[in-house]
Order: structure tokens, then C-alpha cells, then sequence
């Protein structure tokens, strides 16, 4: 159910089809940061291959005015500019809507498959060709071209692109000049040619002052400076990999001694994820902040280690950027499909405690709390990310640093507490919180311990002896218990006393936010919660039992969320309803109001008691 | 394997070293392999070496993966923290380790199993990186713990307890090794200890990694006619090519070793170490050299062992990173923490 408000301003959708590998980037970029910096709200989705070049790519702006962070689930205009697309990109247009094309080479046909879109030809070929030298220059010219159009018929502030141009070329002042030439001529065509602007239009707001523009690659790769990480350790993997260039840019301008070129940080990379992960443990072990960034299928592959870490109770945060599975799935589409197998990651008794973030703000906040909670719990700590929160563009409030942070180092014993004590034991229960105390190498021969994935008893030998070793998983148990208190609580909306609530995790905040309040003016009574953590804290369970029917919202085609909600919490299945979205696409509002509109009208009751007048 | 708990109580006379520790000292828990195994030799080697070099039990980290071989670093200095971790994956615990402190030093005890086969791969990436540690396989081309199954270094013909005759041909760790580059490698046998200790002493004082392959029989799998590691067949087949002994800084070298006999290696920390050449056309600095002699003693069925190839001015895994002198665990967070005006100046860039 695609929503339209009855005036376009500053509500709309434009999408580009281009080709892989052609240079749109940087034009779609500029679009999304001239309507941003007109002050209306912007929402950013790229669409791409798992490819270099040649395979096609679109990129999704939505300009919203009520500020929604999510899609929208329609395109008003399509900026059609690869030929293989043209006749699926079409078809995709909201009735009612534009399609841009490059008619250069006119297709007299197409015009005739929709007399419902409105089909606009501007020749942005045959105007680089005869304004610019050069095939590549031609190539990058033609998407800057298609900006000037979209500026045009959009009523973009070409003085605003022209700002942006200035500071992103800076140091090529040239490129200001031969971009702004591109953007003009796509500019005054379009103001010849067409009427414009079209209802589609942006109008000047202020609704983006103190907010950036980021991908939560790039904040969690921040977040893991800010927390102090001192050693990366990572296998190349899509969609991961953004998030270990981002610490390692960062730690290069902000970490090396500029005089002597020394770093105060190690980026390994490893020879697959088994040894990225394994060296995390070892520097955690060796008392380090150490982390790698993973995705599905080097999730998969860190499993064993995963399970060491935890039995061993040595610290070890991983960044997992959920991308579709099974197997190799497809690289660069967005799921939640690694919430169980990170939930229980590895074999025997294992739980797992994991971090939800749902945008590239959280993803800053969450990278100290993952270290924080690692070394408090000595435990792993997995962060779950996908590629929309991770490589999508993401309008968020400018993150803020609390300068009084202090890293949470957890019960490590320093040379002097250990001079106190009689005897130093590994994983004895001594504040019956489950989390016993720990030594760092190095510091201590009192604090020598051995740590091994073999049985082991609460003095820290190695054991075979039943009760010894059940002594020692007992406690591991008390310690989960103790880290429910800990991960930070769910979100949760529920002033009134709606039967009906949604429940999302993750990327599923954004479109479940914007469904929430759609329903809610359609009059349906509806509650929200986001589940930020695992294990689950209490207020989890008396959310679900205090709801009639809970719509769980993942991104999988397994009902993950909702299975980790059966298993850990007493909640009936009866109660929980799930909407799955698993198509690799990122979810849009319009299929959770869709979801439960279809549910409360199938409900045994009648509709109109869930829906009020 | 014997199940008396052992004495803390020490000799009064024992010898001490310049640390004032004795033997004792660097000793580690009980055994729990077989009566005779070669790997307790190889541990008693270790311990001498610590307490030759006297070493300081806390700076020493031991780490092993799963295995006969890796159930040793428990036998040896107690007063040093030690992981046991996954099978064939120590290196990059140990890598990971390593990166976190560089001031300490790194022992990894580890099998042909856990090397050659499951762990492979991370073996010869730790090589790559020229990783600071001492890397000792105890190799008895045998996995014991899961009963006699041939390892990737049996070799050809060898029998198994039950009658299998391996047909394929073993991966040699040390040619393997010179073929990557390694800084430091050696083979030596675990019952000559003479050979083995100033070994142990020299690898740790190198900086970068350090191999040392050791021949270790297994006396309940591969201790029998049809073995090339049972120790008949290994005392027979047995040539030394470089008799390498270590002197600490302090003693004085030229005393105890001729001229015209020895050719010393000065190592990166000022100590030295000094080669006896047994044959004199051996250079254990020309890695062609050390490749070319190996293989014609294997192709007459010998191992040549001794300090096999010894570079010095590789350059080790944290000089390859441009790390700072101070271990990365030791800087303090106000020195990782940009703060939050570089954070505002920073997110200008994101407007």
C-alpha cells in the first residue's frame, strides 16, 4: 500500500538506473546532499550488484518532509540511463509518475507502455558528447548531466550544488568548473524542454540542522576508535569491508605519530575469518580492546573460535553486516538472517550476547558499549549491522562524545591486587554474578593461568571430573543471567492500551516507526518495540504477554527474531504474528501496514474492533 | 604418566641463574602423555632453556592448539600464562597476542597435525609475517591422541601400528619454511638434548619467527620397524650439519669456541649465537644453500639438523606495522581518544 501525500513538496521518491562501474556515485551523492542541504529530511538506498562493472545499479532518494527514515515503497520518478533496465525500470513507476530517459537514442516504443507515466527525453549523451573531450570525461559528464536535469524539474537550488562542488573539489578547482558546466547544461535543457519544476518539487525547510549525512559502516568504524580498539583483525568480505577501511582511515589521521609514521593501532589482515577472529582473542586475552567486522559467511566460519572465546571467557567483539544468505546468498542485498546463528553461534551449551543496532547513530554508540559489555562479561559480543544500516546513506542527529567516558576494562586484576590476594582463581565465582576475575600477561606470575577450551574446574585446571565441570557451566549460566541486566533495554512505545504492537529489531525500526504512526492515523491502536539486545531483558517478556497480538517485523525468511523470542521467554507462539520481508531489499513501510492490516482483518474478531473510527 | 602430585619443595643447592631461579622454577604441571613420549624431552629441553636464558616466568606466554604437542605447554614454566586454543589455529592467537604486546615473548608448541594439516594454512601466514616467536613442532608424523592415524609429514612407506602403508608424500615443515622466508630455521631431534637447548635459547633470542622442527618419537603409534620417526630409526638416520650453541650477552664467547671452527650470528638484542660448522661447506646464511643441502640428505634418507638458516635483518611483524615501542595494551585511552571537538570537526565532513 503505497503511501502519497496529497501535495508533493518535498515528498517524493526519485530513483536512477544506471550501469555499474559508470560514475554515478558521485551525482547521486550530490542530488541527495543539494536536497539535504535545502533543509528537507533525505533518505538514501543504493541498489548494486556484486559486480565491478557492467551489471545494473540503482540508487533510491527519498525526499521526505515528515523526516521517515526508511523507503517508501513507490518511485515517483525513475532516472532511467541503462537500456538493458529500461522496460522493468518503467513498469516500477508509481502511476502517476515520471520516467527520465536519455533519448539520445529515442524509444518511441517505450512511450507507449504506460500512458500513465510521463515520459520525459533529454539527449544527456549527445549533450556531453558535444560539450566535453574524452570518453571517460563524456561518461562522468553524462551523470552529472542527469543532476542538472533533476535540479531543473525538482527546483534544486543550483547555487547549493555548486557549494557542494566547491568543497568536495577543492583542491581541483577545475573539476568546479567542468561539473558545474555538466549540471548547467542538463539545467537549461531541462527548463527548455519540459515544464518545470514538476509537483514533485523541493521547497527550503529547516529540518536538518544538527543532523548528518553517514552509512553505519562508517560510524561503527568511528564508534571503534572513540572506544580506544587497538587491533584490527579482519578477512576481506562484502558488506564488512567499509567498516574496517573506515577505522583504519580514521586511525591513520588520528592515531600515527606524524613525525615518526609509528601507530598506535594494528590493522591485520588475515588470512581467512578463523584467523582474523582468533586474533582477536588473542589480543583481548593478551589485554588489548581488539574486534573484527565480518558477514554471513565469515560468521559461519569463526563459529569453533566463537565458542572458545566463550568458554575460555576472553572478550571479543565482532561486527557482523548481515547480508542474504544461505551460502554465498547475494552479497550486496540486505537480511536479518544471522540473528540466530549469532544468537547461538558455536557448538555445545553456547548463548551469545549480541547488539541490534538500527542506524549509523547507534552503531557509533553501540562500538564502545560492544567493548564495554565484551570486557565486563568476558564474553563475545556480537554487533549485528546489515547492509542497509551499513552502506546505506542514513540521515541521523550528529553523534556527540561524552568526554568523561572511561572504558569499562571488567574485573582485571592489576599487579597490586594480586600482591593482596592469596591465590589467583581463573573462573571462581568469587561476587556470585556470575563473572569471575582476570589477569592480564605480563603483569604477574601469581596471575599465570593457563586458558583452554578443554574442561576445565573453577580454579582454572584442566578437568574431566564431572561436578568440576558442571560447577563451571553453572556459573556461565548465572553470568547470562547477569548480562540480561546489562544490554541495553528495548525500545518501547505504548502509551495507550492497544491489544496490537509491532516488534522489530534492527533495520526494521526505521519502516516499522513510519508504519506505527501511518496506522495509528488511520486509527488503529498499535504499540512499538525494538528488542536492542540478547539476552532478552525482562521488560522484553512483559511487552509480548501484554499484548494480544504482537507483529514480529524481521528481515528473514525464518522468523529468526521470533524464534529466539519463543525459546528465551514463556510468551505463547499464538501471540506473536510474523511479517517477513526477505528479498533482499531493504524493508518499506508500506509492507508492515500492508502486514498487519491483512492480520486484523483475517483476526477472528471483527476488524472494527481493532480498528477504531 | 604419573599421578603424584610433584613437590614444590626445592633442593637447596640446586643451581641458580643470574635470576636467582632454579630449574625448578620452570617447571609446569605434570605430564599426562605416555611413559617415553619424545615431547617430554622436548618440554625438559624448554625448561632448561628458560632457566639458561633466565628467563622471567611472566614475560614468557605459551600457546599451543589441540594435540599431544599442545597439551605440553602446560608442563613447563607455570609461572607464565599459557592458551590452549583451537587445533591447528595458535598462530593467530598468537599473532593476535603478539600485536597487543610486543615486550613479551612467544612460545608455540605445536604438532605435524596441527601444523601440517588443520593448520597449514595459519602456520605459513604467521611465516609471512615474520611474526616474534618461537614455533617448535614436536613431530612424530603421527596422530597419537586420536590413535595412530598417519600426519601430512609420515613419510612414504611408512606402516601404520595396524599395517597401512602411507603412500603419499609428507609436507617437510623446514623446506616449506625456507621456501617462505622464514628468519629462523632449525630441526633437531628430541633426544639430543645438547642440541636441542642452545636451539630453544638462540630461537629466543630471535627477532622474528623462529622454527624449530623436532623429530619426536612416539613411542604408542610410531615407535616400531615400519616408523622413519621411531627412535631407532631416527638415531640412525641422523646427520647434524651446524652445531649452534647460545652464550648470553654477558659470558664471554671467544673462550669457550676456536677460531676458525665457528661462525658467529649476531642477533638483534646483542646477544650471539655461534655456529659450529661440523661440515664446513654449510652456510646456514644462504637459504638456496640450506634448501639445496637438505634435500640431498633427504634424498639419502638423513635428516640434517641443527640451525638450518638464520637471517637477522628481516624486518618482524610490528616493525612491518609501525607499531610504537609501548605495547598497544599498554597505551593509555586518553592517548586513543580523539575527543569530542575532533569528533564535531570530523562529522563537519558529513553536513
Amino acid at each position: 500500500m503505497p503511501y502519497a501525500a496529497p501535495d508533493r513538496v518535498n515528498d517524493f521518491v526519485i530513483k536512477i538506473g544506471t550501469v555499474n562501474g559508470t560514475g554515478s556515485a558521485s551525482a547521486n551523492g550530490l542530488l541527495m546532499k543539494a536536497v539535504f542541504r535545502s533543509g528537507v529530511p533525505v533518505v538514501g538506498k543504493n541498489y548494486f550488484p556484486s559486480n565491478i562493472q557492467g551489471l545494473p545499479t540503482w540508487y533510491e532518494i527519498r525526499v521526505t518532509r515528515d523526516g521517515h527514515r526508511a523507503r517508501s515503497g513507490q518511485v515517483d520518478i525513475m532516472v532511467a540511463l541503462n537500456a538493458e533496465t529500461y522496460a522493468r525500470d518503467l513498469q516500477e513507476v508509481t502511476s502517476g509518475g515520471y520516467f527520465l530517459y536519455d533519448s539520445t537514442w529515442p524509444r518511441p516504443a517505450l512511450l507507449q507502455m504506460r500512458d500513465d507515466v510521463t515520459v520525459l527525453g533529454a539527449p544527456l549523451a549527445r549533450l556531453c558528447n558535444e560539450n566535453f573531450n574524452g570518453a571517460r570525461t563524456r561518461i562522468l559528464m553524462k551523470n552529472i548531466c542527469y543532476a542538472g536535469v533533476l535540479a531543473a524539474l525538482h527546483d534544486i537550488d543550483p547555487e547549493v550544488i555548486r557549494a557542494l562542488l566547491t568543497e568536495t573539489y577543492a583542491k581541483k578547482p577545475q573539476l568546479v568548473d567542468s561539473n558545474m558546466k555538466a549540471i548547467q547544461l542538463g539545467y537549461d535543457y531541462a527548463k527548455q524542454h519540459f515544464d518545470c519544476p514538476l509537483p514533485l518539487r523541493v521547497e527550503k525547510m529547516d529540518a536538518t540542522r544538527g543532523q548528518i549525512i553517514i552509512d553505519g559502516n562508517t560510524a561503527a568504524g568511528l564508534g571503534c576508535v572513540y572506544a580506544g580498539a587497538t587491533v584490527a583483525a579482519w578477512y576481506p568480505i562484502t558488506p564488512s569491508t567499509s567498516l574496517m577501511d573506515a577505522f583504519k582511515g580514521f586511525a591513520e589521521k588520528l592515531r600515527a605519530d606524524p613525525a615518526t609514521g609509528r601507530k598506535n593501532y594494528i590493522s591485520i589482515q588475515a588470512e581467512d575469518e578463523l584467523a582474523s577472529v582468533g586474533m582477536v582473542i588473542g589480543a583481548s586475552w593478551n589485554g588489548a580492546r581488539a574486534f573484527t567486522a565480518t558477514s554471513g559467511p565469515g560468521l559461519s566460519l569463526m563459529q569453533e573460535f566463537i565458542g572458545l572465546a566463550y568458554y575460555t571467557e576472553t572478550p571479543t567483539v565482532i561486527f557482523d553486516v548481515q547480508r542474504v544468505g544461505p551460502s554465498t546468498g547475494m552479497p550486496t542485498r540486505t537480511q536479518q538472517c544471522d540473528i540466530r546463528s549469532a544468537a547461538y553461534a558455536s557448538h555445545g551449551d553456547t548463548r551469545q550476547v549480541c547488539l541490534y543496532p538500527a542506524n549509523p547513530e547507534e552503531c557509533f554508540h553501540f562500538a564502545p558499549l560492544a567493548f564495554d559489555l565484551a570486557e565486563r562479561l568476558q564474553t563475545p559480543v556480537l554487533v549485528l549491522s546489515d547492509i542497509d544500516i551499513g552502506m546505506n546513506d542514513w540521515m541521523c542527529p550528529e553523534f556527540k562524545w561524552d568526554d568523561s567516558y572511561v572504558p569499562d576494562r571488567g574485573k582485571v586484576l592489576d599487579e597490586a591486587e594480586l600482591a593482596r590476594i592469596d591465590k589467583f582463581w581463573r573462573y571462581y565465582d568469587h561476587d556470585d554474578d556470575g563473572i569471575p576475575q582476570r589477569t592480564i600477561p605480563g603483569v604477574s606470575s601469581k596471575g599465570a593461568y593457563f586458558a583452554r577450551g578443554s574442561g576445565h574446574n573453577q580454579y582454572g585446571a584442566y578437568t574431566e571430573d564431572s561436578r568440576e565441570y558442571q560447577v563451571v557451566v553453572d556459573r556461565l549460566r548465572k553470568k547470562w543471567l547477569t548480562a540480561a541486566r546489562m544490554v541495553p533495554k528495548a525500545l518501547i512505545e505504548s502509551g495507550s492500551s492497544a491489544e496490537l504492537a509491532v516488534v522489530t529489531v534492527g533495520s526494521g525500526d526505521a519502516p516499522a516507526r513510519e508504519a506505527i504512526a501511518r496506522l495509528r492515523a488511520q486509527g488503529v491502536k498499535i504499540d512499538y518495540m525494538r528488542v536492542r539486545g540478547f539476552p532478552f531483558g525482562e521488560e522484553v517478556e512483559q511487552f509480548l504477554e501484554a499484548h494480544q497480538l504482537n507483529f514480529i517485523v524481521e528481515q528473514n525468511r525464518d522468523a529468526q527474531l521470533r524464534s529466539l523470542l519463543t525459546l528465551e521467554t514463556g510468551v505463547a507462539k499464538s501471540r506473536m504474528r510474523s511479517i517477513l520481508h526477505y528479498n533482499g531489499l531493504p524493508l518499506a513501510a508500506s509492507y508492515v501496514i500492508d502486514g498487519v492490516m491483512a492480520a486484523v482483518q483475517d483476526h477472528a474478531r471483527p476488524a472494527a474492533q481493532l480498528v477504531r473510527p | 604418566m604419573s599421578f603424584m602430585a610433584k613437590p614444590k619443595v626445592a633442593h637447596p643447592d640446586l643451581p641458580k641463574n643470574s635470576r636467582g631461579l632454579t630449574r625448578r622454577d620452570y617447571e609446569g604441571a605434570n605430564s599426562t602423555l605416555c611413559a617415553g613420549c619424545g615431547h617430554d624431552s622436548i618440554t625438559a629441553a624448554i625448561v632448561e632453556a628458560c632457566w639458561a636464558n633466565a628467563v622471567e616466568p611472566r614475560t614468557l606466554v605459551k600457546l599451543s592448539g589441540i594435540g599431544c604437542s599442545s597439551k605440553t605447554t602446560a608442563y613447563f614454566v607455570s609461572g607464565s600464562h599459557g592458551f590452549n586454543s583451537v587445533h591447528g589455529r595458535m598462530p593467530s592467537v598468537a599473532t593476535g597476542a603478539n600485536a597487543a604486546n610486543r615486550k613479551l615473548s612467544y612460545i608455540g608448541i605445536s604438532g605435524d597435525g596441527d601444523t601440517l594439516s588443520i593448520g597449514l594454512g595459519q602456520f605459513i601466514h604467521a611465516i609471512r609475517r615474520n611474526l616474534n616467536m618461537v614455533y617448535i613442532i614436536e613431530n612424530n608424523g603421527v596422530y597419537g591422541l586420536t590413535k595412530g592415524q598417519f600426519s601430512a609429514s609420515a613419510d612414504i612407506g611408512t606402516t601404520a601400528k595396524k599395517g597401512e602403508v602411507n603412500n603419499q608424500a609428507p609436507i617437510d615443515p623446514v623446506q616449506l619454511a625456507l621456501t617462505l622466508g622464514a628468519s629462523f630455521v632449525a630441526r633437531s631431534f628430541s633426544g639430543d638434548k645438547a642440541q636441542l637447548v642452545p636451539l630453544i635459547q638462540a630461537a629466543m633470542h630471535h627477532d622474528g619467527f623462529a622454527l624449530i622442527d623436532v623429530l619426536s618419537p612416539c613411542v604408542t603409534f610410531n615407535d616400531h620397524e615400519g616408523s622413519t620417526r621411531s627412535y631407532e630409526y631416527s638415531r640412525e638416520h641422523y646427520e647434524e650439519a651446524v652445531h649452534a650453541d647460545f652464550v648470553a650477552p654477558a659470558a664471554n664467547i671467544t673462550v669457550q669456541y676456536g677460531e676458525g671452527e665457528s661462525v658467529p650470528v649476531t642477533m638483534h638484542d646483542g646477544s650471539r649465537i655461534i655456529l659450529r660448522k661440523v661440515d664446513s661447506g654449510y652456510d646456514p646464511t644462504d637459504r638456496g644453500a640450506a634448501l639445496a643441502r637438505i634435500r640431498e640428505r633427504l634424498r639419502a634418507q638423513e635428516y640434517l639438523t641443527g640451525l638450518l638458516h638464520i637471517s637477522t635483518n628481516q624486518p618482524e611483524f610490528h616493525q612491518l606495522n609501525a607499531t610504537p615501542d609501548m605495547p598497544l595494551n599498554q597505551i593509555p585511552y586518553a592517548t586513543l581518544n580523539p575527543g569530542s571537538a575532533v569528533l564535531a570537526k570530523i562529522l563537519a565532513r558529513y553536513r
